[in-house]
């Protein structure tokens, strides 16, 4: 199994170990609930270092992407952010990813831990020309830095206004004497940065986040909050809400896919799929009858299969039973009561409006 | 971790509370602090039979599910009421607040399966160690590359 750069620290922090994605990485230090709701009232620190970056840069990488998404890149200044999709000829996602745009055809992308062997080769054989691409994973350490103190914590070690840096935008400087990208982005539907630094100054700008950030309530947090976390927010993991086979118009990510931008795999598909309706969507559901819905369980209608739970769990913040899942497009409308089989009993659910939880 | 005298284990971290035929069940200190804060509990109904080393109910943490197994078999007296509104109960109070069934025992032999306190500190010892030893595997594979 790899290890972060972090691994020492989470173990001598209490870290509980567990396999992701191949990683060896700390689910829980003080227990989920509590990282969770640090997150949402103050403040926690994840070590994400699991995640991939692909470099993709020189004359053409713009075109080349756009080929390659459904999110349009034009649109996109110098230190922007984007969150985008690589999809396939049938339109299914190959990964969510976020797009740093660093210059003019110069961008650094984030990817899924899981996934990012996959992107890399996929990205590579698309590569033209002048087009390098350059899986620089294991170059960076990446930390996120979420919740309402977020800023408050991190502006005394950053030489910049991090106010200047807008959602979903980044600034190329320094937190405590560690060159990082900060980008104003995140998974918890908080407030708060990713950090992107070079993997040997990992620990030290672990360290002086905790010191800096523990007066004001700053925890390190595992992956088991950002689980719960980005569930209330209703972001898709990929592996339960997105795979190769399902679509983004059935994922609800009809906002991502910009038919304008021009032709790109997978669009004709899409478009089809657009015409003429998607066969099943995704739903937020909250369960009326006690119990927790998890991936894989099945969802009925009257008795009758309508589809499959996605992602599950007792929302923390709510103290309400939510889960996502695919359903029957025309089982997927609002307030539709349905039934979870939870260890083969039906408990009721009834489908709500996403996200669960919005600050 | 606490370990109390005069109940007895299973392999699968349930403790037993044996008073005459009356068996009262809940899950081990150790047991909660694996799973981690327990969000939901699923007990069978008084009256019900549960089967020794079959499945009785269901912990659920934030994460995961996990079956609770019967230690001995038996008719379902009691089931603990606040469980279902207050789950963490278990995690406050393993060996007291946090009981979950009390059961009448169908045959007394089941408890010659269990172990006593002493037996399951070993046991768990022994689990750990088996983990550390995992890790020192790994620790040693990592040396050779």
């Amino acid at each position: 199994m790899k290890r972060t750069p972090l691994y020492a620290a989470h173990r001598r922090a209490g870290g509980r170990m567990v396999e992701f994605a191949g990683w060896e990485m700390p689910v829980q230090y003080s227990g989920v609930i509590a990282e969770h709701m640090a997150v949402r009232s103050r403040a926690g620190l994840f070590d994400v270092s699991h995640m991939g970056e692909i470099a993709v840069r020189g004359g053409g990488a713009e075109a080349m992407c756009q080929r390659l998404t459904a999110n349009d890149l034009a649109r996109m200044q110098v230190y922007q952010a984007q969150y985008n999709l690589l999809l396939n000829d049938q339109g299914g996602v190959i990964d969510d990813v976020i797009f740093h745009k660093r210059q003019p055809d110069d961008f650094l992308i984030c990817v899924n831990a899981s996934n990012s062997e996959k992107d890399f080769e996929w990205l590579r054989q698309h590569a033209t020309g002048k087009i390098q691409v350059e899986n620089v994973s294991a170059d960076y350490a990446q930390l996120a830095l979420q919740g309402p103190l977020a800023e408050t914590i991190l502006q005394p070690l950053a030489p910049i206004a991090l106010a200047d840096i807008k959602s979903f935008y980044f600034a190329e400087s320094e937190v405590a004497g560690t060159r990082c990208l900060i980008a104003r982005t995140g998974y918890t539907g908080e407030a708060g940065f990713e950090l992107y630094c070079s993997s040997q100054d990992a620990e030290k700008l672990w360290h002086d986040l905790l010191d800096a950030g523990a007066p004001a309530g700053l925890v390190p947090a595992g992956l088991g909050a950002r689980d719960t976390l980005r569930l209330e927010k209703a972001y898709p993991l990929y592996g339960h809400e997105l795979d190769e086979r399902t679509t983004p118009l059935e994922a609800g990510l009809q906002w991502v896919v910009k038919f304008s931008k021009g032709s790109f795999i997978g669009c004709e598909v899409l478009l089809r799929q657009k015409q003429a309706g998607v066969e099943r969507k995704l739903v937020g559901l909250e369960l009326i009858e006690p119990g927790i819905a998890r991936s894989e369980y099945r969802l009925l209608k009257d008795g009758r299969y309508i589809g499959r739970v996605t992602s599950g769990t007792r929302s923390p913040t709510l103290g309400r039973s939510i889960a996502l899942g695919y359903v029957e497009a025309e089982e997927g409308r609002a307030e539709n009561i349905l039934e979870v089989e939870i260890r083969n009993k039906p408990v009721c659910a009834k489908t709500v409006p996403l996200p669960f939880y919005r600050r | 971790m606490e370990i109390p005298e005069g109940l007895r284990y299973s392999k699968e971290h349930e403790w037993v509370l044996v008073e005459g035929k009356t068996a009262t069940i809940g899950i081990t200190e150790y047991a909660q602090e694996e799973l981690g804060d327990i969000v939901f509990v699923e007990l069978p109904e008084i009256g019900e039979k549960i089967v020794k080393d079959d499945p009785f109910g269901a912990v659920e943490s934030v994460k995961a599910v996990s079956d609770i197994y019967a230690p001995v078999s038996g008719t379902v007296l009691e089931i603990n009421d606040s469980l279902p509104d207050s789950p963490e109960t278990i995690n406050d109070d393993a060996y007291g607040d946090g009981w979950m069934i009390r059961v009448e025992m169908q045959d007394m032999d089941d408890l010659k399966d269990l172990m006593t306190a002493e037996e399951y500190a070993e046991y768990i010892e022994q689990q750990k160690e088996d983990d550390d030893e995992d890790e020192e595997a790994e620790d040693d594979d990592e040396d050779e590359e």
